[in-house]
This record gives C-alpha cells, structure tokens and sequence, in this order.
C-alpha cells in the first residue's frame, strides 16, 4: 500500500508487476494520506493482515512517524500483547543526489532510538531480499530503509539468495570484508565507500574490516565489539547528520564494552551538520566521500604509533 | 558520474510529479485537452464482483470527447457530468438550515409521534438501561476514589451514558469496536466485569494490561475491544484498516469507531474518511459532539455545521442523533451496521450530546463554562432519566427495581475498588514483556540484573512488588 505502487509499477519501480499478480484488492493506491495509510496498515495489521506501507521516501514518513512511534511500536506492550502490529514500513531513505535538503534525510538514528520497531538497512542485494523477506515474517513492526541510489546499483547474487524462502536474520551484521588494524562500521550507501576505502587502505598497508550492520535495531553490539577487540580501533561511517546519529550510539556501545581494547579515540564519520543543499558541489562537501572514510582510518591507525 | 546522470533524471521525474502543483503528470492536460484520460465512473456498479476491482481498470483509455465545445451544457468530469452555469454562485460558508436531527423520544421520555426507529425488545431495554445506571454509578465512585487518592486518574462518560450503551447494543460481538477514550459502556455491554475495570485503573496483577497503561485506557481482545490509546483520532485509520481486514475476509461484520468533536479537526479525522470512503470499507464513525473538547467549545474547533456535513464532502453517507436519546441511538447504529456490511460503505453518526463530567479528573470545567449550563444538561437533559421513564411507560420497571439496582450496583462497585487497591501489583517481569514478540537480548540481561539487585538491596524496593 503506498502511493504510486499500483498502476504506475511504484515510485522507483520497486513494486513493478505486483499489481497484475496479486491484484486491487492486495495492491493499492493511496491518496496522498501518509497519516493515513500508515494508520491504515497498523490497523489492518491488527486484525491479522500482513500489509506492506511504502513511503516514497521515509522523508514523507515524518507525516505519518505518530503512527510508526505512537501506534505501530508501542502498541503491543500498552496493550500487554493484545494488539501486535505485524506491518513492514518500507521506502527510499537518506541521501540521493540533487534532491535537496527534504529529500534526502536519513531516519535511521530516529527510528532506532524507539523500543518496539526493527529497523533494518540493507545493503546488496541478498541484504534487501532476505531481510525484507524477514521483516514481513517477523511479528513485530519494522522500519526498512532502502537508498535510491542503491536501486540502480548491482551486486552479485549467490543460488541460495535466488531461493523464494531465503531470509536473513534479524540483529546479525555482516563482515563484508575481514581486516586485523581498524573496524570500519557502516550501513546502506555507505558500505560500498568503506569497502573501496579499504580497498585503498590495503594498498597503504592498512588492513581494514568493513562491518555492514544490517540491522539498526537491534544493533549488533557483540560483532562489533567482537571486531573492535581484534583491530582496536574503530572509525563508525553514516550519512546524514552526527549529533545522536547511529554512529555515537555505536561509539557509546565500545567505549562501556570495549573500552580498554581501545587504542585510539573512536572516529565517527557523519553527514554535515546542516540541511542538505541542493548544487551538486556543496551536496558533495555535505556527504562523507570515500577519502574521508580513508583519512579517519588512518588517524586511528597512526595515533599509537 | 554518468550512472549518476542516469538516475537524477529518474528521481527529477518522479519528483516533479511529488513536489509539483498537482500530483499527476500534467502532460496529457497539456497536449489533448479534449481527451478524457480518467475512466468513466458508474457508481451503480457496486456488485461483489467489482467490490474490489480498482476503478481505474474499467477505462483509462482515452475517450473522444471532441463535440462542439461551444454549445457544451455539461462538462464530463471525473465523478459525473457537471452542469455549466452562467450565473456567478458561491456555495454559502454556513446552511440557512441547520442539519436536523433525529430524534424518537421527547424530554419525557415519551415516544414522538410518527416516529421510526428499530423494535426492542423488553430484555435489551431492560440490560441496556441497567448497564446506563451502572455505567453512571461507576463513574460516580471511582471519580470520588480518585478524589481520595484511591485512584490517580479518571475519566468519566457522565451525560453520554446513551451514545455508549445504546450503540453498544445495537453491534453484534464480532465487530470491532475501537474507541476514544470516553466510550467503557461499549466495554461494559460486552461483559467486561467491575472487577476488571477497577483492576485496570488500580493497575494490579489482575489487570490484563499488565498496568502498562494509565487508568481508564481498557481494552479487551475478548471483547473484541481494541486498547485504548491516548492519542486523539489515531484510532480513526486503524479502524478503516481493521475493516478493510474484515472485508477482505469477507466477514459478517463492521468495525464501530468513536471519537469527539475535538478529535474531529485532527488530520487522522480526514485521512480516515477519505479513506473508508476509497476503499469502501465498512466502517461506522461515531462522532460524540459533547461540547466541548477540553475548555475549548465548538465555536473554537470548527466552523462548519457540526459534523454530520463532513460526511458529504467525503462522499460517506451520514446522520445526525440526539445522543441523549437511547432508542434514537439505537436505531441510527442498528441502520447504520446494516449498511455498512451490506452495501460495504462507511458511515458518519453525529450524537449530539453534553460532557456533564470534567474533562478528566485533572481537569476542572468550572473554570471555563458555567456551573448553570452544567446543571441544565445534567438534570433536564439527563439520557439516563429520560430512557428510564420510557421503559416505565412500558411497564418495565418501576421505584422498587431501580432502588434495588442502584444499590446493589454500589455495593458491588465499592468492593471492587476495595479488591482492586489490595491486589498484588503485576510482577517485575512485566516490565520487558511485549516490547517484541519475543523479548530481546539486551532487556533479558536487564531483567536479570535488576532482579540480582533487588535481591542485593532488598531495602531500596517496595515490599509488596514481586519480582
């Protein structure tokens, strides 16, 4: 249920052809009501519906985040497990490109932040299969945030991904990349930059392993403290704003678990503090490029030395 | 850079038809004006077969409009033809008449003449002014138990005992019934004991909210009574959802939704007709227009006539009751129940009414409207009294079985409450219970550590809490 997922195939095409498998009557085309379809699954969800919500972009989800906050995630512990709201919030989050400062913020911190959802991010593609496969069977109600520019991104995909059942776990980040001197952590967008910036760290004799986490909520505190106690150091990567960001969330996790493995401050790489702009320099200057992933990996890694 | 070109050029399509003035693309208004590129709507078509077919699959074929646009009478829009007029008319901001409303029995008690209303028979009148008298005595003696500190907090229903039970009444246990928060005789209808009730608002180890909530926020799946909620008309949508649900099951059922005049004017009010309208959903909207929201009366929440003339904007039939009159309750939400699982559509009930209460007991509406508009509506308007002598009339009841009653349900209220403030509270494990389906690593750890420190500090913890 969303706008623009019937007939004109979804907004990014995501749910093309759904409309002529499952018909009117499973895919439908909302007015312009974000409060109103989401209120709508929640309710539907209710009553024993497994509905799937498409925001657009989760940027248009702030019209509707009283029903994501207030009825989808609290309601199964006010009501002491009477209501459970088995509904999946999907849509394009984050940074596009030239979209402007109300297209392109990413709610992974503020939807986080909430007891009662699941957040999910993914990256590849068997991230997005698997985990949206998961989020749709999982019980409670999930916040999956997808990125434009990811769609029209290609990864390969193993025979076990192409399985109809294939699901991931929820809460397991994935290693993308092994490494022993610094921990990279990142999510969505961001994990094809620190996976080219460890490709040029390798080459300056850095060798960093690259953390895809997957999952927002829960956060995958043992696999990053696990990793962070084998490099000890760690540079955290996300793409819009730093203050209360996943990445100061991640900082907190290390330094109460992990603290005296640490060999150098904890570098946290953020978006600018400020609405993103519009003209295609100043968007570059507001977004972490790969040299920037670089540059903090290297600082951690000559502090000690 | 050029896979970057590539997509800009998607997203700058698809924003401009987002940010833009109208939503479509506005292209084929531009190039064949005369071209109808929406299907032609047949509203009599309303079969189960096309119960679910999107409209829009009939014809979005382009049609050839090209008559002399020159003699055109009529203009063949979206939605039906429209007649042109020469005449430059605006629609009045108000009516010259206001809506009327429907009402069956007179300030006496009496039934009007040539009025209609739905049969009933001497057992439902009888439960249903027992519940009202009951409704009416709990709200008397857990408002005076909040006042002695009994209780933290209350809401009471006091004038609106006819628009809670009498609609109860009239729905069957399976529909749905999602409430406000002003609506526990819809609660008590369907068998939700006294007992239960005090439990929730002393929030004890009986309560099956597990005392998650603040008092007076009930809620039943057995009962098919969905939890209250604090928030103003978020109940709205979910009802729609939930009777898109029972649609799609093809159930024998409707979803009853309430809520006031105050939660009318929030954006969920609109988004939740609008959308019961478009889909079709069966679902009834109950609108208690008691006069107040908070300290804010009507000439401060709205302009319109009331609510009942919010229905035609959406295209959803509707109704206005005298909500102090139960038989006229009754009726209206009998018709309405009908019509909505029947002929799968919504429908808007405005109950006028008056919150003879405060707003709730942190509130006192002395401050902000007169003591003797209070009284007007509590003694001469009271729904209570007003059904209690139709019933008489009938020969139904009479003193001795009111005094019997009253006192038998205060007897029964009072050790409710006294039941209620002695029980144990719910146990410590209920603070990480329900977050998730199934509780997750992190409050597993925190509910074992909490409980290793009761154990280590005994002193620092209430007695009677058990972990």
């Amino acid at each position: 249920m969303g706008e623009e997922v019937g007939e004109y195939q979804g907004a990014y095409k995501i749910t093309k052809g759904l409309l002529e498998k499952y018909g009117p009557e499973r895919v439908l085309d909302t007015p312009i009501t974000e409060a109103g379809f989401a209120g709508i699954g929640v309710g539907a969800a209710y009553w024993g519906l497994r509905p799937v919500v498409e925001f657009m972009t989760f940027n248009f989800s702030m019209q509707a985040i009283d029903h994501i906050i207030n009825s989808a995630a609290k309601s199964s512990y006010m009501s002491a497990g009477q209501i459970s709201v088995p509904v999946v919030f999907r849509g394009a989050n984050g940074a596009a490109a030239g979209v402007g400062a109300q297209h392109s913020q990413c709610y992974a911190a503020w939807y986080g932040s909430c007891p009662g959802l699941k957040v999910l991010t993914p990256y590849s593609s068997e991230d997005a299969r698997g985990l949206l496969k998961a989020a749709i069977r999982d019980p409670d109600p999930v916040v999956f945030l997808e990125n434009e520019l990811l769609y029209g991104e290609s990864f390969p995909v193993s025979a076990e991904a192409l399985d109809s059942s294939f699901c991931l776990p929820i809460g397991k980040a994935k290693i993308e990349r092994e490494g022993k001197d610094v921990t990279i952590t990142a999510f969505s967008k961001l994990v094809g930059h620190a996976l080219k910036a460890a490709d040029i760290l390798a080459k300056e004799g850095i060798s960093a392993e690259v953390i895809n986490l997957r999952s927002i909520r829960p956060l995958d505190r043992a696999t990053i403290n696990a990793s962070v106690r084998k490099t000890s150091r760690l540079v955290t990567v996300e793409e819009v704003f730093p203050q209360h960001g996943v990445g100061a969330e991640i900082c907190a996790s290390v330094v109460e678990e992990s603290f005296d493995y640490l060999d150098a401050p904890v570098e946290r790489i953020a978006g600018a503090d400020v609405p993103m702009p519009y003209a295609a320099n100043l968007e570059r200057m507001a977004v972490p490029q790969v040299e920037d992933i670089v540059r903090a990996a290297k600082r951690t890694c000559f502090r000690s030395r | 850079m050029a896979f970057c070109m590539r997509i800009s050029r998607n997203f700058i399509h698809t924003l401009k038809s987002k940010v833009g003035f109208f939503r479509r693309d506005l292209t084929p208004w531009l190039t064949s004006p005369c071209v109808q590129i929406f299907e032609n709507p047949d509203p009599i078509l309303q079969t189960n077969v096309t119960r679910f077919t999107s409209r829009r699959f009939e014809s979005i074929k382009a049609e050839e409009q090209c008559s002399s646009a020159d003699h055109a009478q009529v203009l063949d829009f979206p939605g039906g033809k429209v007649a042109f007029t020469p005449q430059m008319e605006f629609l009045s901001e108000s009516p010259e008449v206001r809506s009327p409303c429907y009402r069956v029995l007179d300030e006496y008690g009496l039934s009007i003449e040539h009025s209609s209303f739905a049969e009933v028979s001497k057992e439902v009148a009888i439960k249903m002014y027992s519940d009202m008298v009951t409704l009416q005595t709990m709200d008397t003696i857990f408002y005076e138990a909040q006042r002695q500190g009994r209780m933290s907090f209350y809401v009471t229903t006091i004038g609106e005992e006819a628009i809670n039970i009498a609609s109860a009444a009239a729905l069957s246990i399976s529909d749905i019934v999602v409430p406000q928060y002003r609506e526990p005789g819809v609660l008590l209808w369907r068998g939700f004991s006294l007992q239960e009730f005090a439990n929730q608002c002393f929030g004890n180890k009986g309560d099956n909210g597990k005392g998650r909530q603040m008092p007076a926020h009930y809620g039943s799946n057995k009962h098919n009574y969905f939890t209250i909620a604090s928030t103003i008309a978020t109940q709205l949508p979910h009802a729609v959802g939930a009777a898109y649900s029972l649609k799609m099951d093809k159930k024998d059922a409707c979803v009853a939704t309430y809520f006031g005049d105050g939660g009318s004017s929030e954006g969920d009010f609109h988004a939740a007709l609008n959308f019961a309208a478009v889909l079709e959903a069966p679902v009834i909207f109950i609108c208690r227009n008691n006069g107040w929201a908070i300290s804010t009366p009507l000439s401060d929440q709205f302009r319109s006539d009331g609510i009942v003339v919010r229905g035609k904007a959406y295209g959803v039939r509707s109704i206005r009751v005298d909500g102090n009159d139960a038989l006229a309750m009754y009726s209206a939400v009998h018709a309405a129940r009908k019509m909505a699982i029947s002929e799968s559509r919504p429908i808007l009930i405005e109950a006028l009414t008056y919150r003879v209460g405060h707003h709730t007991t942190s509130d006192d509406s002395t401050k902000y409207r007169s003591a003797d508009e209070i009284e007007c509506w509590r003694v001469k308007r009271d729904p209570v009294s007003r059904f209690r002598k139709w019933i008489e009339s009938n020969g139904w009841w009479c003193d001795e079985t009111e005094m019997e009653l009253r006192s038998s349900v205060r007897k029964q209220l009072l050790h409710a409450i006294q039941v209620a403030e002695q029980a144990e509270k719910p146990p410590i494990r209920d603070l990480f219970t329900d977050v998730y389906d199934v509780p997750p690593a992190n409050l597993c750890e925190q509910e074992k550590l909490l409980k290793e420190t009761i154990k280590r500090y005994p002193q620092e913890y209430p007695a009677h809490v058990s972990v």
